[in-house]
């Protein structure tokens, strides 16, 4: 990737071990303003690992781990509210910076749970409540978002609405985006930058050159890789009605 | 004004209870009511320490109570026992220490009773300055390091990533509770103010939908408790202490019938 003011996290050899055992190793990559890079890989690969030393999370790693903002919004992958704590939609949305009325439900109707505002977080279903994650996140206008499997539990076409609005955002507010996704039609349409780990990284570079990777195909099959070249053909013909090929002009 | 005793704590109690209202709610949250009680209990040390060296008690108790939370950081750090064995091992030993320490303070007469369960007799005029000006210091703090320490009750590692400094707050927050029993122990006595703190939080949670309006009916709830339990104790000479968290237990029952209430009309 290239250089420039623009970088807003970079990661140089980046791992943490935890009782002698390594949970991710040697993790180079950097964020930019307006880009997407997605990290993928198979379970217990290190993936939202590698987040969080992003994020700052993890105290204690090896290499080095530079932010260069603080303007950050977190959609983790994981979350519980406990019962104990009687919290809305609405005080959620606040959790982490005060907003205006008017951006909370601009940012609740851009997810699509605008009805949801005065609702008690603990009586949402699991794809409400992701999309509520995502609203939070985008409601301050970061310019780093880290997305952690942002769109678990939702329905088909939500996913599908919910990816393109991940892009859109990450056009108009010009942030970066570090996004964990296990949907490999996703990753390799949306995604500028692919870094696929195993506990190292295995490869990284654009989706074309990562899908040609042979360790990429190791690790997801070959079946992964034909995914990329289903996209990336362009359509030079047309199919008539009864399915036989028409050159285009 | 504050000739008479019964004003004094009035006035003593009030301002405890705008206190223990919010800090309490944060004790449910965060589940931190034995570490409350541990770090009352080692109140007894600091007050045995105030009197040999005739130190000010609120003062006394305040570093005592902070050393013993400081302690229990280390010692979860560095042991491999469960946090509540911990939290068991500090709050009897200290107890057990103080009162052993009184045993040899032959030559001062203490008021056992007094230092377990409160004694309104014992408020003067210093004490209600400690615990109204301490009591606004800890609210003020509270108000500051109110985002990072509830965005961080609700999510550590979202507080963390946003930049929140979450530790900080927590770390912030043991020394408030340190204060608040600090301030509020001659009122309401060591081995309850733990009550005083999470009877009307726990009684607000029942009829609140919000953190807000939690910590308002939390106030409330100590406000009424106080106003209750201080004028039985005049009327039935009862300790204050035992006399204002039974009030506030008396006003949790009420609360368990409104929560009937939205249980059946959910249904």
């Amino acid at each position: 990737m290239s250089s420039g003011n623009n970088i807003l996290v970079k990661l140089k050899d980046a791992g943490i071990r935890q009782n002698d055992k390594w949970l991710v190793k040697g993790v180079s990559l950097e964020v930019e303003k307006g880009k997407i890079v997605t990290l993928i890989g198979p379970n217990g690969s290190g993936k939202s690992t590698t987040a969080k030393i992003a994020l700052g999370i993890y105290k204690k790693i090896e290499g080095k781990v530079e932010k260069f903002t603080d303007k950050i919004g977190y959609v983790p992958q994981k979350i519980s509210v406990d019962w104990t704590l009687p919290l809305r939609v609405h005080d959620f949305m606040v959790l982490t910076e005060n907003l205006k009325d008017e951006e909370i439900n601009k940012a609740l109707t851009l997810t699509g749970v605008l009805n949801l505002k005065n609702k008690n977080l603990g009586n949402l279903s699991g794809g409400e409540f992701q999309r509520v994650l995502l609203a939070r996140a985008i409601s301050k206008k970061p310019e780093l978002l880290v997305l952690d499997e942002p769109v678990q539990g939702v329905d088909f076409t939500g996913e599908i609405a919910l990816y393109k609005l991940i892009k859109e955002i990450s056009d108009k507010l010009n942030c970066g985006i570090l996004l964990i996704s296990h949907d490999l039609h996703t990753v390799m349409s949306a995604t500028d930058h692919v870094v696929c780990l195993n506990g190292h990284v295995c490869c990284s570079g654009s989706p074309i050159d990562v899908a040609k990777n042979n360790e990429y195909k190791a690790l997801f099959g070959d079946q992964a890789s034909q995914i990329l070249t289903r996209y990336e053909h362009k359509h030079d013909h047309v199919h008539s009605s009864d399915g036989s090929i028409e050159q285009k002009n | 004004m504050f000739d008479d005793f019964f004003i004094r704590a009035l006035f003593a109690g009030i301002g405890v209870a705008f206190v223990t209202g919010p800090l309490g709610c944060f004790v449910i949250w965060r589940r931190l009511s034995y570490f409350g009680d541990t770090l009352a209990h080692s109140a007894l040390l600091g007050v045995t320490i105030a009197y040999s060296l005739e130190f000010n008690i609120a003062f006394s108790v305040f570093i005592t109570s902070s050393l013993i939370a400081l302690i229990l950081v280390q010692l979860q750090n560095k042991t491999n026992l469960p946090g509540d064995a911990l939290l068991g091992l500090l709050a009897h030993s200290s107890l057990a220490v103080g009162l052993v320490v009184i045993g040899f303070l032959t030559f001062i007469r203490f008021d056992i009773m007094g230092l377990l369960f409160g004694d309104i007799l014992a408020v003067n005029v210093n004490d209600i300055y400690i615990i109204w000006f301490g009591g606004a210091l800890i609210l003020l703090i509270l108000k500051l390091i109110w985002k990072p320490l509830f965005a961080s009750t609700v999510n550590y590692e979202l507080a963390e990533a946003e930049g929140l400094n979450p530790n900080r707050a927590k770390a912030i927050f043991t020394i408030l509770m340190a204060a608040i029993i600090a301030i509020s122990i001659k009122m309401v006595g060591l081995l309850l103010i733990t009550g005083m703190l999470i009877i009307p939080a726990a009684m607000a949670r029942n009829i609140s939908d919000s953190p807000l309006k939690m910590v308002t009916y939390s106030i409330i709830g100590g406000l009424l408790s106080v106003l209750i339990g201080l004028f039985t104790s005049l009327e039935f000479n009862t300790p204050s202490g035992p006399s204002i968290v039974a009030a506030a237990l008396f006003l949790f029952i009420l609360s368990l019938l409104k929560i009937k209430q939205t249980i059946k009309l959910k249904n």
